[in-house]
């Protein structure tokens, strides 16, 4: 009976997750376009829906709401559901829209879908052998293979996007690394980009005109051939011809220099509204909250580069760490079972929807800045493959944060998989996106002044 | 050269509808072969003969500005994008028949380009909605041009062009709708019309 009640709740909760998908679906990625492919968008959200019921299994783990053998049921059912999603149904739809988007290969789309499918599957299979992650006593088919791969993947990305995230998000707060634009930068910059394009005009203008004449006078474009054609080319002016391509290439150059010139007035101008933002209340509140992420960014580096070079593996939880130090130290007594339990299911909801918000709005982000109304339902379905990969690694890795007693159904779901490699990993990929972000965009606030001195 | 009155006219619409194709098939009498997206604004020239024939006969420069770019850009995006909108002759925008919603950005495209073209005694509006009142009193004639015609399949033609039909009444403007560009026919199809403008299209000749 209670598997019943609890089957219900838990499917009512996976089609409201589903709605919120779809209504993000609709409203924020795709307002600009127009969807045709209803297959995208049920794809997305049914990928969506998946992912955020594990979550909705962790707290529910952690507050022991439903009966437990019905939340194990779930967590397998689930596991396995989005598996096949990520797995199979997501990588052939990219397959398909990919192929549909050649011209050449109209004719057998379905073949070559399935052929890239294959060729996705052979990958992620190699995929498994550098890595440490199995014990060898798994069959080839078990569903800690596939695990551990989209495992692998998923923690790569999060700590790619957490690396860059942790240096971008205090150096994007805090106004101390803003430029100094005033208006009158800007005013300069726009004359010249208006300069550049008056001079192209002109140019083609003249163009325009030698051909028109040249057309008149019945001269052909092309040069001509044979025996007369060079006596002939010899006499007459072939200047028209050479001047029209000397005309082209400067004509070419300022092009370039027309498009560069736009984006750096963007440049400015994005910056110049920064500034603008960074003098009102909610900036004031931005810039102190960057400092302090600052902080903890520098704290997340060094600890990263201490696990790495003392191969150390965290045993225990943040959470029994903090309230084993109130006590042993602090002396101030309380229940630690009671308090643990709601501490930590703070701290994991705070966690999960902090990276579930960030993710759909980097990915949000990401989406404006590439797609096209072309490449749409392609770019999505890659979104909705790397949000479903993020989401799963993050209840991985998750399995740290929470006391022991909670962890123990997420490694009896997931498997035995060596947990410790992952978040060793996690570590390592996170130093390496953490110092690169910081070399790349002290390069790129280095690079940003001098331009404008060249001005 | 001088000599020669200028003409600017603005090509403006979502990215992917064949802005720059248009323009080059405008302006060069060609297919171009290999579109690839528009970084800020590319401009292209036509010589043009305006009422051939006649003793009023004069030759102009028509630059076409094509701006790239979508409607949904960053707000540094278009107030850089605004300097392009000074002192405009006349506005193309130009849409894709095949999707819905570039038809309808079509209406803060021109929000965007006229509000930034507006008289200083003219009123700016703010809240962005549409205004068809706005239209009416325009100075600045309106082409639309509807591209990609030959992608939609026989039985939704007529609901397409009836609806485009609507669109173009709402402009005040006239409207023309091309095949796709790769065809050597380009098959012009004129519905609506208003005598509002200060030179003609109609004397565009395509190879």
């Amino acid at each position: 009976m209670s598997f019943l009640v609890d089957s219900v709740i838990m499917f009512t909760s996976q089609v409201l997750f589903f709605g919120f998908g779809w209504l993000f679906f609709m409203r924020q990625l795709f307002k600009d376009y127009e969807v045709r492919q209803y297959v995208v968008q049920v794809v997305f959200s049914v990928t969506f829906a998946f992912s955020c019921t594990m979550f909705e299994l962790i707290i529910f783990e952690i507050l022991g709401a439903l009966s437990s053998t019905s939340r194990y049921f779930h967590w397998k059912l689930n596991l396995y559901v989005i598996l096949l999603v990520l797995i199979f149904v997501v990588p052939f739809y990219i397959g398909y829209f990919v192929v549909s988007n050649i011209r050449l290969l109209q004719r057998q789309k379905l073949l070559f879908a399935c052929m890239v499918w294959f060729t996705f599957m052979y990958f992620f299979w190699k995929l498994g052998d550098p890595f440490p992650i199995l014990s060898p006593k798994h069959g080839i088919l078990s569903i800690e293979q596939l695990i551990s791969r989209v495992g692998v993947i998923g923690v790569t990305l999060m700590a790619l996007l957490s690396g860059f995230g942790a240096v971008n998000c205090p150096y994007t707060y805090m106004s101390y690394f803003l430029r100094n634009v005033t208006d009158s930068d800007i005013l300069a910059l726009e004359r010249r980009l208006l300069q550049t394009m008056d001079m192209i005009v002109s140019k083609k203008k003249r163009i325009a005109m030698t051909r028109r004449q040249m057309y008149q006078r019945g001269e052909d474009q092309n040069k001509q051939t044979g025996f007369w054609g060079m006596i002939k080319s010899v006499t007459s002016t072939q200047t028209g011809s050479e001047n029209l391509s000397l005309i082209q290439q400067e004509v070419d150059a300022l092009e370039e220099l027309s498009r560069q010139l736009f984006l750096e007035t963007v440049d400015l101008q994005a910056t110049k509204e920064r500034i603008e933002y960074s003098k009102t209340f909610q900036g004031k509140y931005f810039n102190f909250l960057g400092y302090f992420f600052s902080i903890y960014c520098v704290w997340k580096i060094f600890m990263a580069t201490i696990n790495i070079v003392f191969d150390r593996v965290g045993k225990t939880d943040p959470v029994t760490r903090g309230i084993e130090i109130t006590v042993n130290y602090l002396g101030i007594q309380f229940d630690v079972k009671f308090w643990s339990q709601h501490i930590s299911f703070i701290l994991v909801g705070i966690i999960i929807v902090t990276s579930i918000r960030g993710l759909l709005i980097t990915l949000t982000k990401f989406f404006y800045a590439i797609s096209s109304s072309k490449s749409s339902n392609v770019i999505v379905l890659v979104l909705a493959q790397i949000m479903g990969m993020y989401f799963v690694s993050s209840v991985l890795l998750m399995r740290m944060s929470m006391p022991l007693e909670y962890r123990s159904i997420v490694t009896e779901v997931l498997g035995e998989l060596q947990f410790n490699f992952y978040h060793r990993w996690f570590d390592v990929i996170f130093l390496v996106s953490a110092l690169s972000s910081i070399l790349f965009l002290y390069l790129a606030h280095k690079q940003a002044p001098e331009k404008h001195m060249a001005l | 050269m001088a000599s020669l009155d200028r003409v600017k006219v603005l090509v403006l619409g979502d990215s992917g509808v064949g802005k720059s194709s248009l323009v080059h098939l405008i302006c060069q009498n060609q297919v171009f072969g290999n579109p690839s997206w528009t970084v800020g604004c590319s401009v292209d020239v036509r010589v043009q003969d305006y009422k051939e024939g006649t003793p009023e006969e004069k030759t102009f420069y028509i630059e076409l500005w094509d701006i790239g770019g979508s409607v949904g850009s960053a707000s540094s995006v278009k107030s850089t994008r605004a300097v392009f909108y000074n002192s405009v002759n006349g506005i193309i925008l130009v849409h894709d028949l095949t999707n819905k919603k570039s038809s309808q950005n079509l209406y803060r495209w021109s929000m965007e380009a006229l509000n930034k073209d507006s008289s200083p005694t003219g009123v700016i509006v703010s809240n962005g909605e549409y205004d068809r009142e706005q239209f009416v009193e325009n100075a600045v004639p309106l082409l639309l041009i509807g591209t990609k015609f030959d992608q939609i399949p026989e039985n939704k033609r007529s609901e397409v062009l009836t609806r485009t039909a609507f669109l173009s009444e709402d402009f005040n403007a006239e409207e023309i709708n091309l095949c796709e560009m790769n065809f050597p026919f380009i098959s012009l199809q004129m519905t609506g019309f208003t005598d509002r403008k200060r030179f003609s299209f109609k004397s565009l000749h395509y190879d």
